[in-house]
């Protein structure tokens, strides 16, 4: 599309372009390196505010203080539970609702009774206060299931999975239907293998929620032992004034090159390694969920 | 073949058994909850022996110092949040969509898309210090840092901390957490949009801007009309995530928000009824506003929810 005899004017726009770009790119880039560069710095070159996107007095010992740190691994357990339960419950819930609902009126005649329900909790909902009080008297506070339970069904999700399945030929089901399949066999080995990428994309989204809730940890758990890794990390980043460096390891951390800076650093940035190691698959994936159920919530 | 529908019938039934109940117990018990908005509510009680006391604590509410500011406050959040995030999306998509070299846009997007996928307490953890106007110039964070260098500013400015700045901060640092991914769905639409019509276009002596004004903007106007129609319902959203983290006592006043005041008087002070009176009014609007999107949204972009 672009001509070979480029005017000089175009020639300027594409540069500023490409420019201006990069900047917005650098913008979003410069913070994460910044954390990164301190977590790795000398508590002397901190202190000294000499760290910008530059390690300065390399060391690891901010890590290898987390490493040590029991409050952290715990944190992160809880986290790691809420996943591997949470998510498979997502799944297995999205996709038992999404099934039924994609059908056509005629064919699940209680269809649009069903899909009230769910609608009706994309318009309303009873606010922070009426669920804290109906999860605490169900006995689930300080419980991992608190955290999990109230986020079972993600009715985003639902959609998406559900416009994922009405794209899908019909006649696929009829022959299957010909052959004496029950419809729980066409959903499982005719429906969920040929919606793999959706069911990729939707698995990702209820991870990245999970793995980043902290609120609901916050509110529902009485000891901060049954904290998940984020809202152990939002005490952190919120209550500026408690030391995370309890009194008896003073003279260790002091010997170390450990403050509150660069261990904060160190935890932050060791809590979102998982997602940078799944980011290629969301690359994959999320541009083709997005573009198939459309809108975010 | 009756008895074969109906056997299917009851599996479809079945299949939707355990969402509607899960469903049922965690979000319907709490929005028949409400009902404690209307009574003087003791969780030794529950809601059965809790006193009715009406519409006393919606009385309550509206001689409540803190809500017309915190109502106040989140509109004016959200609205700019609402623009912030539909104009820029747009713009950066049109920037990205002029790019040739097939890395580089790659490379831009992945980049960009990044603080989408991380938590508001993870980068507040980083904005914290990142923005930190330091006790002294000379430990002021990054950004000061830099805009001292460059001459820009005499003094670092407190971008967390003086309540003129503290809005400005919520919104761009939102527009700056979701730009990358709102650009997504707009570059999918500018991929849609027919190259014939550019050829038209140009056989008919169009250059590049007018292109841009008559043919790239055109075809993307259905999906920012969708977008900005189903961004109505969340006026009354000024993220909650977000300010809860960021916020401190000294920017109340132009940073607390309906959310932030339903925490405070529900979870810290334990008032149930009145922050459950604050947080019905503020389902009740936004519901509406809900609805009226849906319509709206199926009405001029013909798209449906469900």
């Amino acid at each position: 599309m672009l001509a070979k005899n480029v005017s000089a004017s175009r020639k300027v726009f594409i540069i500023c372009n490409a420019v201006l770009i990069l900047l917005i790119t650098l913008a979003c880039l410069i913070p994460i390196v910044n954390l990164l560069a301190r977590s790795f710095s000398s508590s002397q070159a901190i202190i000294e505010n000499r760290v910008t996107l530059w390690p300065v007095g390399f060391n690891l010992d901010a890590y290898e203080y987390v490493m040590d740190s029991s409050e952290f691994w715990t944190a992160a357990l809880v986290t790691v539970k809420r996943v591997l339960i949470g998510v498979p419950i997502n799944m297995l819930l999205t996709i038992l609702a999404a099934y039924p609902l994609s059908k056509s009126d005629g064919v699940f005649r209680a269809r649009k009774y069903y899909s009230f329900y769910f609608v009706f909790l994309m318009v309303f909902n009873g606010g922070l206060i009426p669920t804290y009080i109906v999860v605490s008297q169900l006995g689930l506070i300080d419980s991992i299931w608190s955290l999990i339970l109230p986020v079972a069904v993600p009715i985003f999700n639902v959609i998406l999975i559900m416009n994922f399945f009405r794209g899908l030929p019909e006649e696929l089901e009829e022959s299957a239907m010909l052959d004496g399949a029950s419809q729980w066999t066409i959903m499982w080995r005719i429906f969920l293998p040929l919606s793999k990428p959706s069911i990729a994309t939707v698995s990702l989204f209820s991870l990245i929620m999970h793995w980043n809730a902290w609120f609901d940890g916050l509110i529902y758990s009485n000891f901060t032992t049954n904290y998940p890794l984020q809202s152990y990390l939002q005490t952190l980043v919120v209550d500026v004034q408690a030391s995370l460096i309890s009194g008896d390891l003073d003279s260790i951390a002091a010997a170390m090159n450990v403050n509150d800076i660069n261990l904060k650093a160190a935890q932050i940035f060791i809590s979102i390694i998982p997602l940078f190691a799944i980011y290629p698959f969301m690359q994959k994936y999320f541009t083709e969920g997005l573009t198939v159920g459309s809108v975010k919530g | 073949m009756n008895s074969i529908d109906k056997n299917r019938q009851r599996v479809f039934h079945l299949m939707l058994l355990l969402p509607v109940v899960i469903l049922f117990i965690f979000s319907y018990l709490p929005i028949f909850g409400i009902v404690i908005a209307f009574q003087d509510y003791q969780p030794g009680l529950g809601f059965f022996k809790s006193d009715w006391v009406g519409f006393e604590n919606f009385r309550t509410l509206a001689l409540l110092p803190d809500f017309m500011p915190a109502l106040r406050n989140t509109l004016v959040i959200a609205v700019f949040k609402i623009i912030g995030n539909l104009v820029f999306p747009v713009a950066f998509a049109l920037m990205l969509n002029e790019l040739r070299v097939k890395w580089f846009k790659k490379t831009v997007q992945t980049i960009t898309y990044l603080p989408y996928f991380l938590s508001w307490v993870v980068l507040g953890g980083i904005l914290l210090d990142f923005l930190s106007q330091g006790n002294t110039s000379s430990d002021a964070g990054l950004m000061n840092t830099a805009l001292l260098n460059l001459g820009l500013i005499d003094a670092p400015i407190s971008f967390l901390g003086d309540k003129h700045v503290f809005p400005g901060t919520v919104i761009i640092s939102d527009v700056w957490k979701h730009f990358g991914y709102n650009t997504i769905v707009y570059l999918a639409a500018l991929t849609n949009i027919n190259p014939s019509l550019y050829e038209a276009s140009s056989i008919d002596g169009a250059g590049r801007w007018k292109q841009t004004w008559s043919v790239t903007l055109p075809g993307i106007t259905p999906i920012i009309i969708l977008m900005t129609v189903l961004s109505i319902g969340s006026i009354l959203n000024a993220g909650f995530e977000q300010i809860f983290v960021l916020y401190s006592p000294s920017v109340y006043e132009t940073g607390d928000i309906i959310d932030t005041l339903v925490y405070r008087l529900g979870l810290v002070d334990s008032q149930f009824s009145l922050s459950a009176a604050v947080g019905v009014f503020k389902s009740v609007v936004s519901g509406i506003l809900i609805l009226v999107s849906f319509k709206l949204a199926d009405k001029y972009a013909g798209y449906r929810v469900f």
